[in-house]
């Protein structure tokens, strides 16, 4: 069984939670996921990886409640277990491959959205850690639904916040704020952008023409996360490919997001009837 | 007289009533209809049926217990080689292996093989099971990669000549192909998948789940900082393949793995489970395999209106008889000579037909089966809201891209001789990691050829 051990709720409807998978922390890197199971009839949720310790031999988790199943992760507490917590899975960030001595000195641009703040931090926290230049732009509808806000600033050299409805830092969207750095003369060597894949999309658009790379990590839906079921494809380049073993992260130019974004409504309506169930069970 | 007696007929689940739930369809023997079947066996002297059995296992002397209505004693027998009898009982192609060489089949109906094997593990199994006989513990640790067909036998031997054996699985639950592709109503998981695995782990076996070797450890890790001293790599096939035409990709086409994966090991098909399935109103199955078959049927029971589009014949189908005999019992609908050129799409993206070809049979290829050819101008649709791509799979490129010095050849197999010896000492592969996808049997097959070889190697 994996234990949890240390839970948070960071709003009232996202919770941070410390997992212990002895094996799974100390392979975890950057860029790589997870799938839990809540229960016996669960569904299996892919969850990024936000943070690992490997001497606790814990993993740090976050999740949003947006449906079923993610309101059932939710719902368990400190010292309750998850049925099957599996991974890491994907590959990790291609910027692990880099020598510690070429990071130093690099500068990083990530463009966080909401949830997106998870998995971009242990991304932030390994390059800077490692010498990088880390600035990170994290959006959310208001400043009440930020996350991981201390964590990040300790792990990066400039932290911009973007607000919906302008509660906290910039009043706006994150494709804002990465227009006025680069127009205020600020280059970066990459860029890496996680949040939905809305957001995803509009970053892309907005840094087409820079000449800056981008990476961007897909959230997609799956069943095993191994390879097995190809519900996780999407096309890259003009190819198919599989986000759970090929990526989850790909090159932001080359990346179908209309395709990808049609790809996602796959089952609300099912997802839909399943969180009105719920709902009415548990109140 | 034995011979004079014709084979004894199974009984089934009607189709009408079937068609709608995930019962099992085959109901079995029972002691009555055992005891006559088995009368039937000659017992030959130079049995061929055991010659074909890919387990070797001893088929007359079961038979002959289960004549005498000694089932356990028939358990036992069986037991000697091979771990899932209730499995093979069921999913076994007999016709081909076994039954297809009995004596008795040259000029009349074989023995049924399969269902006498199916009743004496389903008898063992609510009687007690058989008391597993094994060396004591050697102490050495073999790590076993993947829990279906190929892993669990080879764990199973290994574990009877005293190893100490991890399996390592990458799903929550430990079966592989047995808990993910085949589905309820050919393989009850409770009743009898479960059980049967339960019985390799009464050997000793550990089963350690959501375990993926190649990123939460690799081979490497389990010699060097585990202390395994060998390891036999049983991962499957587990990739799927698309055809590669226009339109795969929009909402609504699956892989035969994902949808089976959803009903079969996430049990999406039961109300209580949280897992989404896809119920189309019409539904286009391409492919003639077994996997086809299995998804016709699992989504025929799920509501769905359903064809096969294969693009040989009926003879060229690659299923078992039995298989699409049952299909067309319970009313898929089949059109041979058809293949898929382009998934149409609505204005947003949702499948609304497949535009088909027809195809006729030309020259005899290579292989010797005559290849279809399109006739050209013959293009039509079928209007279909879904489409499951059942076209075969491939192994996950996972454990060899991570595993250093383990050769595998252009499709992504790993290279292994005939007794699972890979090119790097002390690893050993078999089953469809090596041979690309194939049956349950030959995979167990595998595993136990790897297990006698990992002992020798393991002892020399």
């Amino acid at each position: 069984m994996y234990k949890i051990t240390r839970k948070n709720m960071l709003t009232p409807t996202i919770c941070l939670m410390d997992v212990e998978v002895p094996r799974l922390a100390a392979a975890a890197l950057p860029g790589q996921f997870l799938i839990v199971r809540a229960r016996p009839e669960g569904e299996r949720i892919p969850l990024t990886i936000c943070d690992y310790d490997r001497s606790k031999g814990t993993v740090t988790i976050v999740t949003q409640i947006v449906g079923a199943s993610s309101r059932m992760i939710c719902a368990l507490e400190e010292g309750e277990c998850f049925t099957d917590v599996v991974g890491p899975l994907g590959r990790p960030s291609d910027f692990v491959e880099i020598p510690d001595a070429e990071l130093r000195g690099r500068r990083y641009l990530f463009v966080a959205g909401g949830l997106g703040t998870a998995p971009v931090y242990p991304q932030a926290k390994y390059l800077h850690e490692r010498g990088a230049k880390v600035d990170v732009i994290v959006g959310a509808k208001t400043a009440d639904l930020l996350i991981l806000r201390k964590e990040m600033a300790a792990v990066c050299d400039n932290l911009y916040i973007c607000t919906d409805d302008g509660s906290e830092g910039h009043h706006g969207l994150v494709t804002e704020k990465i227009k006025l750095l680069l127009e205020a003369g600020e280059t970066y060597d990459q860029t890496v952008a996680i949040g939905p894949m809305i957001m995803m999309k509009f970053v892309m658009l907005t840094l087409k023409d820079s000449g800056i790379p981008l990476v961007v990590s897909l959230n997609t839906i799956m069943v095993d996360g191994t390879g097995m079921c190809g519900g996780c494809r999407i096309t890259v380049g003009g190819k198919v490919r599989f986000a759970c073993v090929e990526g989850p992260e790909f090159d932001g130019y080359a990346v179908d997001f209309d395709e990808a974004l049609r790809r996602q409504t796959l089952y609300r309506p099912q997802e839909q009837e399943a969180d009105h169930k719920c709902k009415i069970g548990r109140n | 007289m034995a011979e004079k007696i014709g084979r004894v007929p199974v009984r089934e689940q009607d189709p009408k009533v079937r068609a709608h739930n995930f019962e099992e369809v085959c109901y079995g023997y029972n002691e009555e209809e055992a005891l006559l079947e088995s009368s039937r066996c000659l017992n030959c002297r130079n049995p061929r049926c055991v010659q074909h059995c890919p387990v070797g296992i001893h088929i007359p002397e079961f038979i002959a217990q289960v004549k005498a209505g000694a089932f356990a004693e028939a358990a036992a027998v069986i037991a000697r080689d091979s771990s899932l009898p209730a499995v093979c009982g069921r999913v076994c192609p007999q016709e081909t292996q076994c039954e297809g060489s009995c004596i008795l089949g040259v000029k009349g109906e074989p023995v049924a093989i399969g269902k006498l094997e199916r009743f004496v593990a389903d008898w063992s199994r609510e009687n007690g099971g058989v008391p597993m006989e094994k060396a004591p513990a050697n102490g050495i640790k073999v790590a076993v990669v993947g829990s279906g067909p190929s892993g669990l036998a080879c764990a199973s031997d290994l574990a009877k000549l005293g190893y100490d054996v991890t399996i390592f699985e990458v799903l929550h639950k430990a079966g592989g192909v047995l808990q993910y592709g085949i589905p309820e109503f050919r393989l009850p998981k409770l009743r009898v998948v479960e059980p049967e695995i339960d019985s390799v782990r009464a050997l000793g076996v550990k089963i350690e789940t959501n375990v993926v070797v190649g990123r939460t450890v690799t081979i490497d890790d389990l010699f060097d900082r585990e202390g395994f001293k060998a390891v036999f790599v049983g991962s499957g096939a587990g990739l799927p393949r698309f055809m590669g035409i226009p339109g795969e990709s929009l909402n609504g086409v699956f892989s035969a793995n994902e949808f089976l994966t959803r009903s079969n090991l996430m049990r999406a098909f039961d109300p209580s489970s949280d897992t989404p399935i896809f119920v189309g109103k019409r539904v286009a199955v391409v492919g003639g395999g077994n996997v086809a078959m299995d998804a016709a049927r699992t989504a025929l029971r799920l509501g769905s209106e359903v064809t096969i589009v294969y693009r040989r014949t009926e003879k060229e189908l690659p299923a078992r008889a039995e298989e699409v005999h049952h299909a067309r019992e319970e009313g898929i609908e089949f059109r041979m000579l058809t293949n898929p050129v382009e998934v149409l799409g609505d204005e947003k993206g949702w499948v609304r037909a497949l535009r088909c070809i027809q195809m006729e049979l030309g020259e005899p290829d290579a292989s010797g089966r005559r290849s279809p050819v399109p006739v050209a101008g013959s293009e039509f649709e079928i209007p279909v809201d879904e489409v499951i791509m059942a076209l075969g799979t491939s192994p996950n490129p996972l454990i060899a891209g991570t595993t250093k010095g383990l050769e595998t050849e252009r499709h992504g197999c790993i290279v292994a001789d005939e007794d699972g010896a890979t090119s790097r000492p002390g690893v050993f592969a078999g089953g469809d990691a090596v041979t690309g996808a194939a049956t349950v049997i030959l995979a167990m097959g595998a595993g136990r050829r790897a297990a006698a070889a990992i002992d020798a190697y393991l002892q020399s």
